[in-house]
């Protein structure tokens, strides 16, 4: 078990910097995920920490060692590649025991470890395939064993379940979360997906052109995005961003789920916030939920409803309504959060039309 | 265009199959669709076999085709208690072994040497690459030159050194190396070509696991890099080893076989004896080991060495 620790860590390819100057703890046993658009330098950090790629400028501290020029294989880690990296040529029972080998490890008790780790993953009756034998989902259990087997200080993963189909990535969601909790080491998780970051994180750090725009807990991600990015990247289907007229250089935000809408034109006044008056252009029903797209003066306005309240129909009038208490405010220029005092004087009620 | 043909099959089938005397030309047609390429087998290479392996059974030349003899094993009994086709046997799997074996390895290196895409490697690739695309006619030229006792660029280099000079070709003790110093010289380009295509399509990600993996260099390479590469290293084996048994050009440029046969091989003797001794019973019956020989080594590559190989 390990911390890790960047210090201003940059990456260059050819002049072009992809990762710019971060800074981030990786406590000890935690479960970090960077999460981000492609080409947001998040596999590129990994790749870094794994020690796959070299770091143009900066530190990384893995425990109380710095790693900058130790090989991958003496930084006491182990890495899950999205497509799993498996040795073609090797089966399961090599396939896994190749990094125990390559420790000069005793036959006798390299034998012994790998069956033990082929039994919690379930595979021990597959450990003379090939992995061209096994599906999806058996590869990439082989793939977690190969680097549980070495007991290291910190897990990388790249992306592990992008290969998997839906009902199997939920499964495996779930499995790595407990057995995060199971070795207590540390894992630095990367994925695209914010739901995957949003239910496996401890902590999750959100990236973007190769800088960090947020490192926090997932409900606080959610409930306190420091800027425009976050916002609208964590939450799906992604928080609405209106102009606001009453505030110059001012963006208004709301999460589709903290909207109200009524069938009726008339604005409702029971408490501050915002209304608008729109009309439902489409709806999608998702079972508990409708997602309604309404046409506003300010554009297209995503609502989350539930189900229970009575269908609106399509090409109705209707009008929106959030509560002051659930209006984000965002620098137009920056795209920074701005706090304070416009939460508190909002004379918004009924306002905007 | 393929639409079309594929519309018009359809269309003839379904016209075809009620009627009796359709079912037969439906029967015909695989045949009748193998037929233009087995015809052309036949003419090509089948009936040349079967006649090669005939004409072994008679005693004639080619100054009088008239005058053939039935002579049955008699070419065959020749031949296995003739020494000097003994040498040339030997001559031809020792030529053989180090043709294939230094050919094949020199490339491996250099090609793991060369696998890298910048441009410095791209000259050099092409520069090991053009001696393949040279005729071995102008190859063996070129050698008979370079090593000429006298005149000749490797006694000038030795001389350089103040080493006296050697006669590369008319020692017997080194006229056959020196031929397959030139074979190799000709066949590196192209393997070196063929393994570095294989070394690129080895997924890059398994050399990261492998370092993840703590795996030293040589390790990775025997475990990793030659498994993923034994369908090129299998493909490479096969073609320079039939290649090798039949080599011929170099030999009628550069030695005619000498001094005293230590460099005749099979196919040189094989053309010796029908086309300057007028033997042609006794080529014939030299063809036909030949075939069987290639045929033998060929089968034992399938059958033994395929296991082995891993084919993704």
């Amino acid at each position: 078990m390990a911390r890790v620790l960047l210090k201003q860590v940059v990456k260059a390819f050819q002049d072009q910097p992809v990762v710019k100057g971060l800074d981030l703890t990786i406590p000890n046993g935690s479960f970090t995920v960077l999460v981000g658009p492609s080409g947001c330098g998040k596999s590129t950090t990994l790749r870094m920490i794994a020690g796959l790629e070299e770091v143009t400028d900066g530190e990384i501290w893995i425990g109380d060692r710095k790693v900058n020029d130790v090989p991958p294989g003496k930084r006491d880690l182990a890495m899950v590649f999205q497509n799993y990296a498996l040795y073609p040529t090797m089966n399961v029972f090599e396939n896994i025991a190749f990094g125990l080998q390559n420790r000069g490890l005793p036959r006798q008790e390299c034998k012994s470890l790998v069956h033990e780790i082929a039994e919690v993953v379930g595979l021990t009756s597959y450990l003379d395939r090939k992995p061209s034998e096994l599906s999806g989902g058996q590869r990439q259990r082989v793939a977690l064993a190969r680097a549980m087997v070495k007991k290291p200080q910190v897990f990388l993963m790249d992306e592990p379940l992008s290969n998997l189909d839906a009902k199997l990535r939920n499964q495996m969601r779930v499995e790595l979360t407990s057995l995060h909790k199971q070795l207590g080491s540390t894992f630095i998780y990367v994925t695209h997906d914010q739901v995957e970051a949003m239910t496996m994180g401890d902590q999750i750090v959100v990236m973007n052109e190769g800088r960090i725009q947020q490192v926090a807990s997932p409900v606080e991600l959610y409930q306190d995005p420091t800027n425009l990015f976050v916002a609208q990247f964590i939450g799906s289907p992604a928080m609405n961003i209106l102009s606001w007229e009453e505030e110059e250089s001012c963006l208004l935000g709301f999460r589709p789920e903290k909207g109200r809408i009524a069938a009726t034109i008339q604005p409702s006044t029971e408490e501050k916030g915002i209304s608008l008056r729109g009309k439902v252009r489409s709806r999608e029903i998702l079972g508990a939920e409708v997602l309604y797209y309404v046409d506003t003066r300010k554009g297209q306005i995503i609502v989350k409803a539930n189900h229970d309240v009575e269908l609106i129909a399509e090409d109705e009038d209707v009008r929106l309504s959030v509560a002051a208490k659930d209006l984000y405010f965002f620098d137009e220029k920056t795209g920074m959060r701005v706090m304070g005092q416009h939460v508190h004087s909002l004379p918004l009620a009924g306002g905007a039309v | 265009m393929w639409k079309e043909i594929a519309l018009r099959r359809y269309q003839s089938r379904s016209q075809v199959v009620p009627q009796k005397s359709g079912q037969l030309l439906e029967k015909s047609r695989p045949y009748l669709y193998v037929a233009p390429a087995l015809a052309f087998f036949t003419l090509f290479f089948f009936y040349p076999i079967a006649y090669m392996v005939y004409l072994s059974f008679y005693d004639w030349s080619l100054l009088d085709l008239s005058a053939m003899e039935w002579v049955g094993l008699e070419n065959f009994h020749a031949l296995f208690t003739d020494a000097d086709f003994y040498q040339v046997l030997s001559n031809t799997f020792v030529f053989t072994v180090f043709t294939v074996s230094l050919g094949m390895g020199i490339a491996f290196f250099l090609a793991l040497w060369l696998n890298h895409r910048a441009k410095i490697y791209g000259i050099v690739q092409a520069a090991i690459f053009t001696p393949h695309i040279i005729s071995l006619v102008s190859i063996a030229m070129l050698w008979l030159w370079l090593m000429d006792p006298q005149y000749g660029l490797l006694n000038a280099i030795l001389e350089s050194f103040g080493l006296p000079p050697y006669s590369w070709l008319a020692d017997t003790k080194s006229a056959l190396a020196s031929l397959i110093l030139v074979s190799v010289w000709k066949v590196v380009g192209y393997n070196t070509l063929v393994f570095i295509a294989g070394l690129q399509s080895i997924p890059k990600y398994l050399y990261e696991a492998a370092a993840l993996d703590r795996s030293p260099a040589w390790k990775t390479l025997w475990k990793i890099t030659i498994p993923m590469l034994s369908p090129t290293l299998f493909f490479l084996l096969i073609i320079n080893t039939i290649s090798s048994f039949q080599v011929f050009d170099t030999i009628n440029i550069m030695t005619q076989g000498g001094p005293v046969n230590s460099t005749n091989m099979l196919v040189f003797y094989i053309y010796e004896q029908g086309m300057d001794f007028y033997n042609g019973g006794i080529a014939s019956a030299a063809s036909v080991v030949l075939l069987l020989l290639v045929a033998l080594l060929t089968l034992f590559h399938f059958l033994v060495l395929s296991k082995k190989v891993h084919y993704r």
